[in-house]
């Protein structure tokens, strides 16, 4: 009854919004209803679904955003040569990868990083026992803006640029102008990789650290937006990931070694100095539709591994 | 006979529905800071506080330095206050005080349209378009900074700040304004010396919302801000790259293995976090309370 009383006063501004409050008032709360009834029958129908999808079994495949597009072109290419196999391929990054497969939420973890002993000792404590495949190679490339003149880096100069000992493009022939470090978030491989074997150049007890002032990006596509329009910036990324929009360095392993542009041949020859394996990881050895999988990546699966700007293993 | 009692019924179950509703969100934010501090404690334990309160953020290597995180939030957020306070209670001013009635009805619901804008959204326009704008007018040598980040922030928290502001206004009563006019004071004399200073606590609580609103924010802000942990003490931090607490923790927890100090440091910055936006949250109910005491408005 009470709910009437504002309509017999013609509105002053208050009053009309105390008018309008009520409608509004009850919508929200049948909106709130509805969506708590409409959760309750999404829990119920993903049970029911995963219930009925359990006899073919769907291979969950996750990790390395670095190896995700392929990851999904081979998912892609091998589920049309067998119709009844069921891929699901997430991204995420390595650590996601490994924590899932810690967890044993995945069948098959991508990892652009060799797994860490703690993390194995981690996945043993909870009984699995990763095994590790190398299923490609990748290359880092080191990208810079296109006007930017200087065309190769050694590893020594790549490391000074990115622990702040060199912050100005001159000093390594480039034009007068500050150096903006990217560099991809700390719990990407890309990132752990780069910082072990170009900015530690590889030596494990090296105290070395990214600079300060690097800036984090929480994606490739957020390093490839900032190189494309900041001539200050230096970024590094997969291989696969650089657009012809970006400027790509050479690299030089030292000062007296030849400068060499990142390619599939320069990388199987070995001639280019930043160079990884990517891995795949399964929770024991694998069996069954898993490893039928494997081995067509292995062997059919490394044509597909050039056109996504990665290196094959043979 | 009958109807009555059933309207009752009705009655009683809605009113014990929102009462439980209304419970269970204390209940739930109860629950969120025990979580909270059961996964972000041990953190204390685990990493010496000298480390913790560091300057160093480098989880990968057991360099747990908050600082720079601390401060990186402090800062973005303070630049987007001080640039939004201005703009709102101008706004706020102007479509309370001085917009003819047709444009009120417009602008307001605009206002809170500008709220209903994703973050993520902000966050790309702010990537592609402001922060390319910043360095190249501002000289910056990259155009990622905590003053990027400001900026994005200052928009998002002005429908907050607005609205808020534009209420404590309305609840100045019309004498206030009829007896700045009656003694001879201009509309402009009346607006600025009467009914604002009338409305100051109302004004300080929209600022506080807006502040919780603005630290809080996470996406746009790790998508312009540049997420370097570097420590904003010189004068040109402004002008460069931070990372907030709220950025670390959106882009660290997705890949952390879970249980590692890594994971418990990550929910250490929660805990601060939330016992930031929880003093400002207290800041602002104390400013109404106080309001309320003095008897005056509201």
């Amino acid at each position: 009854m009470e709910h009437s009383l504002p309509m017999q006063y013609p509105c002053s501004p208050a009053r009309d919004r105390a008018c309008l409050c009520h409608p509004a008032l009850v919508l929200r709360l049948c909106l709130l209803l509805l969506s708590l009834a409409w959760l309750a029958a999404g829990c119920a129908g993903q049970s029911a679904s995963s219930a009925a999808a359990a006899p073919t079994r769907t291979i969950e495949n996750k990790g390395s955003d670095t190896l995700v597009n392929l990851a999904l072109a081979w998912a892609e290419a091998y589920m049309e040569q067998h119709p009844d196999a069921r891929i699901s391929v997430t991204g995420g990054g390595s650590g996601t990868g490994i924590a899932a497969m810690i967890n044993g939420t995945v069948d098959i973890a991508n990892a652009s990083r060799a797994m860490k002993p703690e993390e194995i000792a981690a996945a043993e404590a909870n009984g699995i026992s990763p095994v590790e495949f190398v299923v490609a190679r990748d290359a880092i490339a080191v990208v810079v803006h296109p006007s930017n003149p200087v065309d190769g880096l050694t590893l020594q100069q790549i490391s000074d640029i990115y622990t702040g000992r060199i912050a100005n493009w001159r000093e390594v022939g480039g034009e007068d102008r500050p150096i903006v470090l990217l560099s991809r978030e700390s719990n990407s491989g890309t990132y752990v990789y780069f910082l072990e074997n170009v900015i530690r150049l590889g030596d494990a007890k090296s105290p070395l650290l990214f600079s300060p002032d690097t800036l984090l990006m929480p994606s490739s596509e957020g390093i490839s937006a900032e190189v494309r329009q900041n001539p200050n910036a230096i970024g590094y990324d997969g291989l696969g990931y650089v657009t012809p929009d970006q400027k790509v360095l050479a690299v030089a392993r030292d000062a007296g070694s030849p400068y060499v542009l990142p390619s599939v041949e320069t990388v199987n020859d070995g001639s280019y100095p930043i160079s990884r394996p990517l891995y795949m990881y399964t929770a024991g050895e694998p069996g069954g539709e898993i490893k039928a999988y494997l081995d067509w990546i292995l062997s059919d699966g490394q044509a597909l591994v050039p056109k996504l700007g990665f290196v094959p293993l043979r | 006979m009958n109807q009555p009692q059933r309207f009752r019924w009705a009655e009683f179950t809605i009113e014990a529905l929102i009462r439980v509703l209304g419970f269970s969100t204390i209940g739930f934010v109860l629950l969120i800071f025990l979580f909270l501090l059961r996964e972000g404690l041990p953190t204390f334990f685990e990493v010496p506080l000298g480390n913790l309160f560091g300057t160093r953020w480098y989880p990968t290597f057991d360099l747990f330095g908050t600082l720079p995180l601390i401060l990186g939030s402090a800062l973005v957020t303070l630049t987007a206050i001080v640039i939004a306070l201005p703009l709102g209670v101008a706004t706020a001013v102007f479509v309370r005080e001085v917009a003819p009635g047709w444009a009120r009805e417009l602008l307001k619901p605009m206002i809170e349209v500008l709220a209903g804008i994703p973050s993520v959204v902000l966050g790309f326009f702010g990537m592609t378009v402001i922060a390319p704008l910043v360095r190249q007018t501002l000289g910056a040598p990259t155009g990622l900074t905590a003053f990027t980040g400001a900026l994005i922030l200052a928009y998002m928290s002005l429908p907050t700040l607005i609205s808020v502001a534009e209420d404590a206004l309305d609840a100045v009563p019309k004498s206030y304004r009829d007896a700045g006019l009656a003694m001879g004071a201009t509309q402009w004399q009346t607006i600025w010396r009467v009914v604002v200073p009338a409305a100051r606590s109302g004004i300080v609580t929209a600022v506080m919302l807006g502040l919780g609103r603005a630290i809080g924010e996470t996406m746009a802000v790790m998508m312009v801000t540049g997420n370097a942990a570097r420590l904003p003490l010189t004068l040109d931090s402004l002008f460069r790259p931070v990372r907030t607490m709220t950025a670390t923790i959106a882009a660290e927890m997705g890949e952390v293995a879970q249980g590692s100090v890594h994971y418990h440091a990550l929910f250490a910055i929660g805990i601060i976090l939330f016992l930031m936006t929880f003093l400002i949250n207290l800041a602002a109910a104390l400013t109404i309370f106080q309001k309320r005491r003095r008897g005056g408005l509201r």
